[in-house]
């Protein structure tokens, strides 16, 4: 028999041939089903996440506001003042902008160029009525002598690209100043550099105080006989299927200064009645609240792993004369680094985009950096910065994510 | 767990200490749900035990607030409930149907780039809710479905699947494919096979996934706050709303509601999970 002669299918196609063939119709099968889904959080999510990053760069909003000065402005060097041209044009564009009543953003804005640009363009706002026509140089440096300056002109001119990296410099306290330097802002507006250390901070913690009770209550769970084990499975499970919010309003009636914690301090003499401490409303809060309602992510995964490892190991090893401590250390723990590291990891990305509690409990010195994003979605509406600093938290948490997935795999995250 | 005789004292002591320890913990986790149940038959306005509660007065308790979270004027939280009922409920069966589908995807073993896929498909579970939250309100502005039933239904969608995506999958980890084989050569069809014998083997998975995209999708408020208009308040918004302004004692009445129906869900998916591993075979 030549090495030429092909094993045949039934259908005189070449076996190796008619496998591939079927191993392909297969790979387009398994892929079809999961299309719908893909394509569906392409579409609503995947895009519109990919979208915030156009977003957070797309500075439109003042070359909008003064679309006849930036016109202008074009053959303007920057050296000297601006020729006549761009003063009428500016006249005219923040005319209209007084009469919608929108020349607040447009003075916000320049005025994180240049200080103090504020002051002077309201004074203009309140003096340009009675301007008369012509010579629009002379009148609007006759209302403020800083308009002379040619300091203020050039700021304009900085903020005219439609594309720009200033809201990330803004999201860790930096500004490019009028030389184009990047700079950091002094040092009492630096508060999102404060946010983040706090949230790392939290974060970090929370983890920390989350791995150190589930730890001794997952080895519990692990080694006492099922009957008992799966009745207290259940202290760990009813308040992982219980609302978030229901488990906050607790903790908000227990902290608080009437509250039954106080009440219990006031009890045992830790303080005075007069004197409870403040619990609610700050960093304590958010570090009570926040490691009861994590802790069930960080048992969960330990509690699975632990239930492998054999307890003949541990007597193997006590046998064979190691202390209960060093044969702990040496066979035990060792064994559960994979759940550790599994739980840890889940935890810290939950707790780095927390919202929620932080925002019930956390009062101001206990907020993290969703609650600022979502302050500037809804109450500044800076939507571009919003955009910016969510994803500069989405960085951090994929390259977590990625390291989970690096170490677990997404598929072996168990649930329940 | 008892100590065999021969054990030296402080490790005794050091057993014990252990065991305090656990009992610590367990009690944190547990006992913060129990203080809204007495607190909302609280008669008074106040969210503290007053004097007469700890008496156990019977003056000092009533069901005032239940009757005010059901008739109560311009209360909110009848029309809070349907909404939630309603986008959880739709939430739920999208969710099931396009993450069950996606599972059996993945779990074939011809799946092409099965990893990077899987990655993509949990990922709303890994994003933080905040990012999520601004991302989906973009782009439901954008087609015109912000403050719509719609639109925060498939926000919801979004935010269940890689539940059920997990749970599925893991189900079918153990499922012996040679059992739709023999479907195959016996004259099933695929549609047959999987009605028949798929579906009822990976049942409690999917229920269990769809439990979880329920639980999400009645307890989410960070999105539906992006989402939401008047018409469309869900009761975590309701409650969110009811947190940060005044702590009234309605919000326990419903808060103890939920606690119950967290608990008939607990049982639930306990009594699946135990089904689950019966059917596969898993004795432990």
């Amino acid at each position: 028999m030549s090495s030429e002669q092909k094993i045949l299918s039934t259908d005189g196609i070449p076996l190796e041939e008619s496998l591939k063939q079927a191993e392909k119709k297969n790979k387009i099968k398994a892929f079809l089903l999961v299309t719908p889904l893909l394509l569906f959080l392409i579409i609503t999510y995947i895009i519109p996440i990919a979208d915030m990053f156009s977003r957070s760069i797309d500075d439109k909003m003042v070359t909008n506001m003064l679309p006849k000065t930036y016109k202008a402005m074009e053959q303007w060097d920057g050296k000297e003042l601006p020729p006549e041209e761009v003063f009428e044009a500016f006249y005219l564009d923040y005319k209209i902008l007084v009469e919608n009543k929108t020349a607040g953003k447009l003075q916000t804005q320049l005025n994180y160029e240049k200080n103090g640009f504020k002051s002077v363009l309201k004074k203009l706002a309140r003096k340009q009525k009675k301007f008369e026509e012509g010579n629009y140089k002379e009148q609007i440096m006759k209302v403020h002598k800083r308009w002379k300056n040619v300091d203020y002109w050039r700021a304009i001119k900085r903020r005219a690209p439609a594309y720009t990296y200033s809201k990330y410099l803004k999201g860790v306290d930096m500004y490019s100043n009028e030389d184009g330097k990047i700079v950091q802002v002094s040092e009492d507006r630096r508060i999102h550099r404060i946010l983040w250390s706090r949230t790392l901070e939290v974060a970090f913690f929370v983890t920390l105080f989350c791995f150190l009770m589930a730890y001794p209550i997952a080895h519990l769970l692990a080694t006492l006989p099922m009957k008992y084990s799966n009745l207290l499975m259940i202290c760990v499970l009813l308040p992982f299927w219980t609302s978030l919010l229901v488990r906050t309003a607790s903790w908000m009636i227990l902290l608080q200064q009437q509250g039954l914690v106080n009440d219990f301090f006031v009890w045992i003499g830790l303080v005075a009645d007069d004197n409870r401490p403040e619990m609610m409303y700050n960093k304590t809060g958010t570090y009570v609240a926040m490691t009861q309602i994590l802790l069930p992510f960080m048992v969960l995964p330990l509690y699975s792993v632990m239930k492998t490892i054999s307890p003949s190991l541990m007597r193997a090893g006590k046998s064979l004369g190691a202390t209960p401590g060093v044969a702990f250390f040496k066979i035990y723990f060792p064994l559960t680094i994979p759940g550790i590291g599994a739980g840890c990891l889940l935890v810290f990305i939950l707790a780095i985009g927390y919202y929620i509690t932080p925002a019930l409990v956390g009062g101001a010195s206990g907020t993290l950096i969703s609650n600022q994003i979502a302050y500037h979605m809804k109450s500044t509406l800076d939507w571009s910065f919003a955009s910016a600093m969510g994803l500069m938290l989405l960085t951090g948490v994929l390259v977590i994510y990625w390291i989970y997935n690096k170490l677990v795999g997404v598929d072996n995250i168990k649930l329940g | 767990m008892a100590l065999p005789k021969y054990t030296e004292p402080h490790y005794r002591v050091w057993h014990y200490f252990y065991l305090f320890v656990c009992g610590c913990v367990f009690f944190f986790l547990i006992a913060p749900l129990f203080v809204i149940f007495p607190l909302s038959f609280n008669a008074e306005e106040f969210l503290v035990f007053t004097d007469g509660m700890k008496r156990l007065d019977p003056d000092a308790f009533s069901t005032r607030w239940y009757k005010d979270m059901i008739y109560g004027t311009k209360n909110p939280w009848g029309l809070a409930a349907k909404n939630s009922f309603i986008i959880a409920i739709f939430a739920t069966i999208g969710s099931i149907i396009l993450g069950t589908l996606a599972a059996l995807g993945l779990s074939s073993r011809h799946m092409p780039y099965k990893g990077l896929i899987m990655a993509t498909l949990i990922s709303p579970m890994i994003v933080p809710l905040i990012i999520s939250g601004v991302a989906i309100f973009f782009f439901m502005a954008k087609v015109g479905l912000a403050a719509t039933h719609l639109g925060i239904i498939l926000a919801h969608i979004i935010l269940g699947t890689p539940f059920v995506v997990i749970t599925v999958t893991a189900t079918l980890s153990g499922f012996d494919h040679s059992i739709t084989r023999a479907a195959s050569s016996l004259g099933s069809n695929p549609f047959n096979t999987f009605m028949k014998i798929t579906l009822p083997l990976i049942l409690p998975g999917v229920i269990s996934g769809g439990l979880f995209a329920f639980v999400t999708s009645f307890d989410e408020v960070v999105v539906v706050l992006f989402l939401a208009g008047l018409d469309n308040t869900t009761i975590p918004v309701q409650m969110w709303t009811g947190l940060r302004e005044q702590l009234s004692p309605t919000i326990l009445a419903v808060a103890t509601c939920l606690i119950v129906l967290s608990i008939l869900i607990l049982l639930t998916a306990e009594l699946l999970r135990r089904r689950s591993e019966r059917l596969r075979g898993i004795n432990r």
